[in-house]
């Protein structure tokens, strides 16, 4: 079942074009990491998922229907799709635990106590439930950002956006967080990612696509994509982040 | 012989000269006592020793004719202490009335809806327009004029709701802008988080960008607090009797100014406290929010 599906997505910052033309489909239980220098335009397109950004040209279906439709409500959309950010954007005046709850209590009005009880359990399963009530500054990068992906799947969302969620971090904490990515991609969660990670897209990928100035300029099965790339751009792109 | 800065033998000498030891942070509550004992001593010798150091005492400090001016008497003596009370009252009324119309200012002012264009330009042009006018000029276009336009209730009230339209008209503008600094403040990725959690344009303003820009918010609005506190003086030109104005009544009648020194000393008494009650408020959110950091 295609869950996300990009039809030749076009977006302009004034004069400067970011993304060319680009296609790409996600089904479910797929995991596509997208992989390019930086300024390449992953971080774009994965806003242009959740409405962040608007598209100048070319169509995004969510479940076959167009975001562009004028009659979409885009908080809707957004409630069905998950994103971490690189540098976590942690709500600093709530707690752990508040920070999890405000999506569903404050978006979808579900009771808060049902609420609390995932999200105590979801905080249980990356072992930060005895942090629950501190605030995020007092939290590791690591952790801070392991809580920012709970708070996403806390709505349970059909698709999760990442945007090079390792980035921020220091090489130590990297671990942890591609740890519970690994988790949720076991657990067949619907991953979009922006990753600079070579080692960790070639091992939870279902696809990776390489996109190079607003194009995706090659994509395929990460063993074929990894040990095999066709074009040249790729070949060099793949040798200098491997170096 | 190699002249390379590492080769040094001798141990160089770390201590400061003596004369900077004894203002180091050692000493710091002695050299505080010390120099607060001689600022006092300074400020006190002036006043004693001025050549007109007796008439100053007596025309500014003089302990009977503040209390008289503190009580007022039945001899036609304004109580400054009794006109204190209508500068309270008016700052209270004014700063729940700028509080509310000053975020809805503030909120229309980084709106982005077109739907909000027009508003958004009548809100620029208000905060520019009553931000330039003196506040002395608003009173008196607020209190003079509006009686004489003559037109239903607005021309019939009294003196005090023309002072407190006009403070509230100018602070307003004041505050809006403190506020839309404070929520400009909150960085775009909150804002980006809250909305990608399905949040709507409220919810994300209410749960997210004013808790944080509320703590940024704070010390710019108590300033601005201060001076409305004390702008409640300026009343006194539509004819209000307030603290300023019975001492100014008490001034003319007695030929002598301590009742002004009274008002200032209640001035004080409002602000001080509101300035300590902030600091204090600030830093408690402090030590929360950075209690126990590894």
């Amino acid at each position: 079942m295609t869950v996300l599906s990009l039809q030749n997505v076009s977006k302009r910052f004034g004069d400067t074009e970011v993304l060319r033309g680009i296609s790409l489909e996600l089904n479910r239980h797929d995991v596509v990491c997208l992989i390019g220098a930086s300024g390449s335009g992953k971080s774009t397109l994965l806003r242009c998922a959740n409405l962040l950004e608007r598209i100048d040209g070319g169509d995004i279906q969510l479940f076959g229907q167009s975001l562009l439709d004028p009659r979409i409500d885009e908080d809707l959309v957004r409630r069905n799709i998950g994103m971490v950010f690189q540098s976590f954007n942690l709500f600093p005046h709530l707690t752990v635990l508040q920070n999890v709850m405000l999506g569903p209590v404050r978006a979808l009005k579900r009771p808060s106590d049902e609420v609390r009880d995932e999200a105590m359990a979801l905080l249980t399963r990356i072992g930060l439930a005895d942090r629950a009530n501190e605030y995020p500054d007092r939290l590791s990068g690591g952790q801070q950002q392991r809580v920012a992906i709970v708070r996403s799947l806390a709505m349970q969302p059909a698709l999760l956006l990442l945007d090079e969620v390792t980035s921020a971090l220091d090489p130590t904490l990297v671990g942890e967080v591609l740890d519970l990515l690994r988790e949720l991609a076991h657990d067949g969660t619907t991953m979009l990612l922006a990753t600079h990670e070579m080692g960790f897209a070639r091992e939870v990928a279902t696809n990776v696509v390489y996109i190079d100035q607003g194009v995706v300029l090659e994509q395929g099965a990460p063993s074929a994509m990894f040990d095999n790339p066709q074009e040249e751009a790729t070949k060099l792109f793949l040798s200098r982040a491997r170096s | 012989m190699s002249s390379s800065s590492t080769t040094e033998t001798v141990a160089p000498n770390l201590f400061a000269p003596r004369r900077r030891q004894l203002l180091s942070k050692r000493h710091s509550t002695a050299l505080s006592i010390v120099s607060t004992v001689i600022f006092v001593a300074v400020v006190v010798a002036i006043v004693f020793w001025a050549p007109g150091g007796v008439t100053f005492r007596h025309f500014f400090f003089d302990p009977h004719q503040m209390w008289v001016a503190f009580t007022g008497n039945h001899q036609g003596l304004a109580s400054v202490g009794k006109g204190i009370l209508t500068n309270i009252w008016m700052f209270c009324l004014c700063e729940v009335l700028v509080l509310i119309l000053a975020l809805g200012l503030a909120w229309i002012r980084i709106s982005t809806s077109p739907v909000m264009a027009p508003l958004r330009v009548l809100a620029t042009i208000y905060t520019d327009v009553f931000r330039g006018i003196p506040i002395l000029l608003v009173f008196i276009i607020v209190g003079f004029g509006f009686s004489e336009l003559n037109i239903g209730w607005i021309s019939h009230q009294t003196p005090t709701f023309y002072g407190c339209t006009a403070i509230t008209i100018t602070y307003t503008a004041y505050v809006a802008e403190v506020y839309r600094a404070g929520l400009n403040s909150v960085p775009q990725g909150q804002i980006l988080a809250a909305r990608s959690l399905g949040l709507g344009q409220a919810a994300t303003m209410r749960r997210v960008i004013l808790p944080q820009a509320v703590r940024t918010v704070i010390p710019p609005l108590l300033n601005d607090f201060i001076s409305m506190q004390k702008d409640t003086a300026l009343v006194s030109i539509l004819g209000i009797v307030e603290a300023v104005q019975s001492a100014q009544i008490d001034a003319s009648q007695n030929f002598n100014d301590s009742g002004l020194v009274v008002a200032a000393l209640l001035f004080l008494a409002m602000t001080i406290p509101l300035t300590r009650f902030t600091d204090h408020l600030i830093a408690k959110d402090r030590t929360r929010r950075l209690a126990g950091a590894q």
